[in-house]
């Protein structure tokens, strides 16, 4: 009824079906992601092709003796093989896994209940907290790495200061058994503010009848947090997940910045910082290719089974 | 779902156990706002103290070495910092503006169009976001020096512009926000396309690419891995590399980390001041709400 009378009222808006009738294909989608398509192609699409390409190759002595000249062959698997078989960058792996499992859920799951203490009702400094807490998102990685190193060492650490006077020593931060902390507490401290406004936005979103529906019936806040409101959030929550888990497995600034402060952390500690050095100092292009392409494809390997093990608990769930 | 929290739910306790239950968290966030500010706080802290009283002084007691920390840092090598600071303006406002500028077409164009390939090439950016840094920036590198770019600021600056995730939150914000009776409309006013994307289209895309730019800029500011493998030539350098190679440095001698800890205070303020004021602007339910499908 409404729409007839507003349709006839400005005349125009009684053709829209007959506009789209007379659609023609144009050039423009084209032209406006053209930009787009070109620097794909050019800094992602291209570069990846030419990491599989020279990642089969290498540099072998060809015609056999001593009078055998250098060329640049095609070897199939073996650079892949010399990736998986070469301890450092295994102990790498191992490392980076550790690291991973340490910095990731704590992240993850201080960020859910940031999130949820700043969505309930009566905390005080909501205000506060969420500004502050999100204060290390502006800071670089490497410039936090910086500052955590400080407060790390023995010389310049203030926690250190403070066991030392109570004559317990220094904090063995940057030493064997703390190194692993000392580093996911870096990516924590950077992470957590992040993701915790990303799951907050999301809760911020759940219709308010539902809240309300559940506290008639009795539920208490943490009821209310834990069955209402974080299956609700799901979705943010793998988002931020897979985003935690790129970034952790991408491991490499702050280890390269504590480097010079500590022995513990050797030149080939994370595996990104043994593929640099491959690729620049031992200019072994063809391996370090390899060993990133092996790095991408475990990302993506870990990306898949995280979705997959959500979907299949969020399944059973809700049966 | 009610029905079934009813049936585990105790009944709730009122009064004294209530406030008691909200004090713990607003104790709760007391915390976690004290352990993301210590590190700021130290920082700030330590920056005013002279090289003799960085090791020699209670870390939280100030110093009184400021402006003479602020002068090795400015005059650090020529003036580099000053040059660094430049730098990451550079890359992280230029590539920041044209990176958005780049994902609002592109977002646009697969948000409201039907075209060939529009589906692949959106895969393809998907599948663009699990691909770690390195595995682009080595062939990045070689690719650039190819054509002899490679150390240029353009090397750092070209590919920061193309950002996935980007275009993905541009297409989200499109689908959201730009209704397709007014793109008609405009079409049957005889507008040609891009006088539709730059007066219809853009304008009602600024909420969407203020948050946009503002994750880009700050990922441009703060990325490491691809300007400390494009760049070798001091002049060039972001903060970050720059810093870092100031505290590589400094592991000889110990004078320099009151420059590298004051180069890190400097860095951090423009930063912070920018995050905290445009706070406000940020859609960041684009990012939580845009993944249901």
């Amino acid at each position: 009824m409404t729409e007839t009378t507003i349709s006839t009222g400005t005349g125009r808006a009684t053709s829209p079906s007959l506009a789209r009738r007379r659609r023609r294909p144009t050039a423009a989608p084209y032209l406006l992601s053209a930009p787009a398509i070109v620097l794909y192609v050019a800094f992602t699409v291209i570069p990846v092709l030419y990491a599989i390409g020279i990642s089969f190759f290498a540099e072998r002595l060809t015609g056999g003796g001593i009078l055998g000249v250098r060329a640049t062959t095609f070897v199939w698997f073996d650079n892949y093989l010399d990736v998986m078989s070469d301890p450092q960058l295994l102990a790498g792996f191992g490392r980076l896994a550790i690291y991973g499992i340490i910095a990731v859920p704590i992240t993850l799951g201080l960020a859910l209940l940031f999130a949820l203490l700043l969505d309930s009702p009566g905390v005080r400094l909501q205000r506060f907290g969420r500004t502050a807490i999100f204060v290390p998102y502006a800071v670089p990685g490497v410039v936090s790495a910086l500052m955590w190193g400080f407060m790390y060492l023995p010389s310049t650490s203030p926690f250190s200061y403070i066991t030392r006077s109570l004559g317990l020593g220094s904090i063995p931060f940057l030493e064997q058994q703390g190194i692993y902390g000392a580093l996911a507490n870096i990516s924590i401290w950077g992470g957590v503010g992040f993701n915790m406004l990303v799951i907050y936005t999301a809760l911020r979103s759940i219709p308010n009848e539902l809240i309300e529906a559940a506290r008639l019936d009795g539920a208490g806040e943490v009821q209310i947090a834990l069955r209402v409101k974080v299956p609700l959030v799901g979705p943010a929550l793998v988002l931020t997940a897979i985003f935690s888990l790129l970034g952790a497995l991408q491991l490499y600034g702050e280890p390269l910045v504590l480097k010079p402060l500590t022995v513990t952390i050797s030149s080939t500690w994370a595996p990104l910082m043994k593929i640099y050095q491959d690729a620049f100092a031992l200019d072994n292009l063809p391996v370090a290719a390899a060993a990133s392409i092996v790095l991408a494809v475990g990302t993506a390997a870990v990306s898949v089974v995280v979705l997959l093990l959500v979907r299949w608990t969020t399944r059973r769930g809700m049966r | 779902m009610t029905a079934t929290m009813h049936r585990t739910i105790a009944p709730a306790r009122r009064t004294s156990s209530q406030n008691r239950a909200r004090l713990i968290p607003t104790i709760v966030i007391v915390i976690g706002a004290i352990y993301a500010l210590i590190p700021v706080a130290w920082v700030f802290v330590a920056s005013t103290k002279g090289p003799g009283e960085l090791f020699n002084s209670f870390t939280f007691a100030p110093g009184s070495g400021l402006w003479q920390n602020l002068g090795a840092l400015f005059t650090y090598s020529g003036g580099a910092y000053g040059m660094w600071a430049a730098n990451s303006l550079l890359y992280a406002g230029l590539g920041g503006l044209l990176s958005t500028l780049v994902s609002a077409s592109a977002g646009y164009a697969l948000a409201k169009f039907q075209f060939v390939g529009g589906r692949i090439f959106f895969a393809a950016l998907l599948a663009g976001l699990l691909i770690p840094g390195i595995t682009l920036a080595v062939p990045q590198y070689l690719l650039l020096s190819d054509l002899h770019l490679a150390g240029t600021q353009l090397s750092v600056l070209l590919p920061s512009i193309i950002s996935p995730f980007g275009i993905y939150l541009c297409r989200v914000y499109a689908q959201g926000s730009i209704p397709g009776e007014m793109l008609e409309a405009a079409r049957i006013d005889g507008a040609s396309e891009f006088r539709i994307f730059r007066s219809v289209v853009l304008p009602l895309m600024v909420p969407g690419m203020v948050t946009v730019f503002l994750l880009q800029f700050v990922g441009i500011w703060n990325n490491f891995l691809l300007p400390y493998i494009m760049l070798s030539d001091t002049n060039t350098f972001p903060l970050t590399v720059g810093l870092n190679s100031l505290l590589d440095r400094g592991s000889g001698s110990p004078a320099l980390y009151s420059v590298a800890i004051i180069g890190s205070a400097v860095a951090i303020l423009p930063l912070i001041a920018l995050v905290l004021t445009l706070q406000r602007f940020w859609r960041l339910d684009l990012i939580a709400g845009g993944v249901k499908g």
